[in-house]
């Protein structure tokens, strides 16, 4: 068969070309649209003419690829010869339009063709915009377990608990040195009426050291030289000595 | 010391005005990526906001941000900051990367998923004409636009595929009504003359 001369491509841009169609129906759809056909009045000749001419290129260096367009060749064809063929006036009353079946796909996918240009224009996330995300300490909603002060209260004094606990079979220094703070304790609360509870733990002072005030203090209520008190719950705690005499 | 009789987590409601809720709506929605519903955020306030006052403060904010870069928008799944469309070509400066273009085939198969869901695979080639290969339908899915819903009872159980709730959040879309209209057949058949509604590159054929 001879190539139409308007169908002429240069051998190079086969490939590219062949690329932009989406199979068989589309080459029809472009066909049909490109040459101004009627699209309800195909004529088939014509059209199978121009087909074939694709295909016959398609053949020279993309077999595989020809496959699928011989198959609509076939329908094409096949369509001509149904429409060649005298019509037996016997089954039904209205005359079937063999093309009919393929002006419905040609239709249908062509308007799937628009939608998806459509749906192309639509904003898209990631290519038109951007969710916002501020940063957030993302730690935070990993669910962490919450703490407050009275846990960490109940903490410290479990781990005073058990360091007391150990104490007694550890270095006898420290024992020492708590009697060293109990007297300087008593000293600085000698001939005062009362102290306040933070006043006895010098700021600067070493971990181990307010550890050991703390200890001495619990130690000299321990043994009754002191007393102390807090009048209302987390209010302020005093610390008195009490006089023997 | 003095806060433990009150847990921090719950701050009483009573004391909150219009203006605090507002801010307690904007951090919620600017520190979460993924839409919120008015359900969602009415936790924050232990449910006892309506969701009608909390949609009219949201419209409030909506207008506060109208003149920035970023905008309140609602779509499928709920409200979401994003930027505005025109920002997209500085921010794309940033990452060299561009965001993946979809080819013909992949647009096309979404289009057929959208339009007529739920879809078999067989029903996608028979409106395309050729094969759909399973890289493309995993193309959609991964990116969360499509899905299988169910299996259509005919010989092989082929899946149905329709399109998630992910799908219209990244097209701005609230729902499947917003799609822009199909093209009616009729004025398919009549735009025989306009070849220029072809849109693709055509091929360079020297006609004549």
């Amino acid at each position: 068969m001879e190539i139409p001369q308007d169908l002429y491509i240069p051998p190079g841009a086969l490939e590219v070309f062949l690329d932009t169609f989406q199979g068989p129906l589309d080459l029809l759809l472009y066909l049909i649209r490109k040459h101004n056909l009627e699209i309800l009045d195909i004529p088939m000749a014509e059209l199978t003419l121009q087909y074939m001419a694709y295909v016959a290129m398609m053949r020279v260096d993309q077999l595989e690829l020809a496959a699928e367009y011989l198959l609509m060749t076939a329908l094409l064809i096949e369509i001509k010869s149904r429409m060649l063929l005298p019509n037996p006036k016997t089954a039904t009353e209205e005359e079937h339009d063999p093309r009919a079946e393929l002006v419905r796909r040609l239709l249908e996918y062509e308007q799937m063709k628009k939608a998806a240009l459509r749906l192309n224009e639509l904003p898209q996330a990631e290519r038109d915009f951007t969710t916002i995300q501020v940063w957030i300490e993302q730690t935070a909603a990993e669910q962490l377990p919450n703490i407050n002060l009275d846990d960490l209260r109940q903490a410290w004094m479990s781990i005073l608990t058990r360091a007391k606990v150990n104490r007694q079979h550890q270095v006898k220094r420290e024992i020492l040195s708590v009697r060293a703070y109990m007297s300087q304790i008593l000293r600085d609360l000698r001939g005062q009426e009362q102290v306040q509870f933070y006043d006895l733990f010098s700021p600067t002072a070493p971990v181990a050291e307010v550890v050991v005030t703390f200890l001495a203090i619990l130690e000299l209520a321990k043994e009754l030289l002191v007393e102390i008190s807090q009048s209302q719950a987390f209010g302020m705690i005093y610390v008195r000595p009490i006089n023997a005499t | 010391m003095s806060d433990l009789l009150t847990p921090l987590n719950q701050p009483p409601l009573d004391s909150l005005t219009p203006e605090k809720i507002k801010q307690i709506l904007e951090a919620a929605l600017l520190t979460t990526q993924e839409p919120l519903p008015v359900s969602e955020l009415r936790k924050l306030f232990n449910h006892q906001l309506s969701a009608a006052l909390l949609s009219n403060l949201l419209e409030e904010i909506r207008e506060k941000w109208s003149d920035s870069g970023v905008e309140l928008v609602t779509v499928a799944s709920g409200w979401r900051f994003q930027t505005k469309a025109d920002m997209q070509p500085y921010l794309d400066r940033l990452t060299p990367q561009k965001a993946p273009r979809y080819s013909r085939a992949v647009l096309e198969t979404l289009a057929i998923i959208a339009y007529r869901q739920p879809v078999t695979r067989g029903d996608i080639e028979e409106i395309r004409g050729v094969s759909v290969s399973s890289s493309l339908l995993k193309t959609l899915t991964a990116r969360g636009w499509i899905d299988a819903v169910g299996h259509r009872n005919v010989p092989g159980k082929p899946a149905l595929f329709a399109t998630t709730p992910h799908f219209l959040d990244d097209l701005n879309l609230r729902s499947l009504e917003e799609l822009p209209p199909l093209e009616e057949m009729k004025s398919l058949i009549e735009s025989n003359d306009k070849n220029q509604d072809l849109p693709f590159a055509e091929p360079e054929t020297s006609d004549h």
